[in-house]
């Protein structure tokens, strides 16, 4: 409805948050150095991916970091066609939830797969990756 | 705890409303409310607006204050409620509560949302980004299609759900929005149409994503008391509340093949309002998608876990069957304007309890006289189940 109508341009805003990762910015160095970091909780020993500096279950600050092994098996997955603004220009990605042997789950994209062969079910392994100046971590078929 | 009763409900076109800003939007509703429960904006001792999108999908940063100035409340008590896609039933809850502890008289929830001012790869990308940004949107680029695409892959593995059983979701729906004067989409869908849709995020398509819509609705509460004093009789009585939350993570969740939030959520609401699944004529489920409404099915015990498939198969969602689902054409052909959605669904219950529904061919056969609504913020991040009998 209205299609046509008046309207007035609001002022344009670009907005960049400057996001503090102290107290996870090893998981970002690490990436840089091909390993994939999950915090286990010194207090209670729960493992978590993502990683945390606090445990939300026993609030303990003591974490240790552990390198996760990355072999996993799919959990959820989907083929994003239709991408995002600050995704527009990548071609369409799939993405998953898989379950690690460490028990912890990971979302990230899933990489070099011919679309017609991801299910539920298949194996796959983490790796880390640098693009541009941002080290990143994906799946890729076992 | 006061009972407290729904006295008025009003709900604006659904669409895209270029013709309207979120203070006109939310006009339309209040005015359809405040008339259905004879007051005026003076009577008005408390005000929730639920609106997600302040300030990211629209220009106003308050819209409570907004709306309470441009609809005459100023001066009410006053908050903006957010929990995303259910950011309506958070204001309705608020409201409630502020009658249901014996604070105020008369309370009013707006939800309003305006989601047709930015070209749409921003709009999904802000939806997008509601999730975990840091972890989850930053690195990959999930779209809200993409994150219950996520949940339907899970469902189609473990339960043999097909894409045709998710079409015959948006085939139904669409039916209703077609008899429904409000809803964004006015025409019916064949699951071939549903499935040769483009894929948007597989397995869902096109015609399986609820549209980007822009519209308000209006819920007026009142205590016992008020009712005595504006006469009113027989009014719709809000049975019970019940509300969950989910990980902000999704890689934290146990299971993609139902949202726990709707289970604990709903179980609540059955013990507040004490009724069952079964005692439910009419109900308003959150299908932003349609493997959500297969979902909700189950999570909310109309059918047993996996058959939700099965029960869309069967018609026993339509009017005539077990219990009537979405047939004001739910958020897939009715239109989900985040904010608005949870009072929009409380303005189609009242609408129907009272008898009172837009076509008539739409109008269920009421056996107990109870309604259910069922609002997810996000992908089971937030959950209000709402019971309202009368
Ligand atoms: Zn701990």
């Amino acid at each position: 409805m209205g299609i046509g109508l008046p309207f007035l341009n609001s002022k344009p805003l670009t907005l960049t948050f400057k996001i503090p990762i102290n107290g996870f910015s090893r998981f970002f160095e690490e990436l840089k150095n091909g390993r994939v970091m999950a915090t286990k909780c010194r207090g209670c020993g729960k493992l978590y991916f993502p990683p945390v500096a606090e445990c939300g279950e026993c609030f303990s600050s003591g974490m240790d970091w552990v390198e996760l092994d990355g072999e996993g098996e799919v959990e959820a997955f989907t083929h994003v066609v239709v991408r995002p603004e600050s995704f527009k220009r990548n071609p369409p990605y799939t993405l998953v939830v898989a379950r690690l042997k460490e028990g912890v789950k990971v979302f990230a994209k899933l990489s070099n797969v011919d679309l017609a062969e991801v299910r539920v079910g298949m194996k796959v392994k983490l790796k880390t990756k640098i693009v541009g100046d941002e080290a990143i971590y994906e799946f890729t078929p076992v | 705890m006061r009972k407290v009763a729904v006295i008025g409900v009003g709900c604006s076109k659904f669409g895209v409303r270029r013709d309207v800003n979120v203070a006109r939007l939310s006009f339309e509703a209040v005015k359809k409310a405040f008339e259905d429960a004879n007051i005026n904006g003076k009577n008005v001792e408390f005000l929730a607006v639920g609106s997600a999108g302040a300030g990211g999908l629209y220009e106003e940063v308050l819209p409570a204050v907004v709306v309470a100035e441009y609809c005459g409340m100023t001066g009410a008590g006053l908050t903006r409620c957010e929990a995303a896609c259910a950011s309506g039933s958070a204001a309705f809850f608020t409201a409630y509560m502020a009658v249901a502890n014996g604070l105020v008289d008369l309370a009013v929830a707006v939800g309003v949302e305006k989601m047709t001012e930015l070209e749409t790869p921003v709009v999904m990308e802000m939806l997008g980004r509601a999730g975990y940004y840091l972890w989850e949107f930053h690195g990959f680029g999930p779209t809200f299609p993409a994150y219950y695409a996520l949940y339907a892959s899970a469902h189609m593995e473990k339960f043999g759900t097909r894409e045709e059983d998710l079409a015959l979701v948006a085939v139904k729906n669409h039916k209703y929005g077609s008899l429904n004067p409000l809803a964004h989409f006015q025409n019916r869908v064949s699951v071939d149409e549903v499935l040769a849709s483009p894929v948007i995020a597989w397995p869902l398509k096109l015609y399986d994503c609820c549209p980007i819509s822009d519209g308000a609705a209006a819920v007026v509460l009142a205590s016992e008391d008020k009712l005595r004093e504006l006469k009113v009789e027989d009014p719709v009585w809000v049975r019970g509340v019940g509300f969950s939350s989910g990980t902000a993570n999704l890689s934290r969740r146990g299971d993609y093949v139902g949202l726990k939030a709707s289970v604990l959520a709903s179980r609540m609401a059955y013990r507040v309002a004490r009724v069952e699944p079964r005692d439910v004529d009419v109900a308003c489920v959150h299908d932003c998608f349609t493997i959500a409404e297969i979902m909700a099915y189950e999570d909310l015990g109309f059918c047993k876990k996996g058959e939700g498939g099965k029960l869309i198969r069967e018609g026993e969602t339509e009017i005539g069957g077990r219990i009537a689902v979405n047939v004001d054409g739910g958020l897939k052909a009715k239109g989900h304007p985040i904010g608005a959605t949870g009072c929009a669904m409380i303005y189609e219950l009242v609408k129907q309890l009272r008898g009172e529904a837009e076509k008539r061919e739409r109008q269920v056969p009421l056996k107990n006289y109870v309604g259910l609504a069922h609002n997810i913020g996000g992908v089971g991040h937030y959950c209000y189940v709402t019971v309202l009998g009368r």
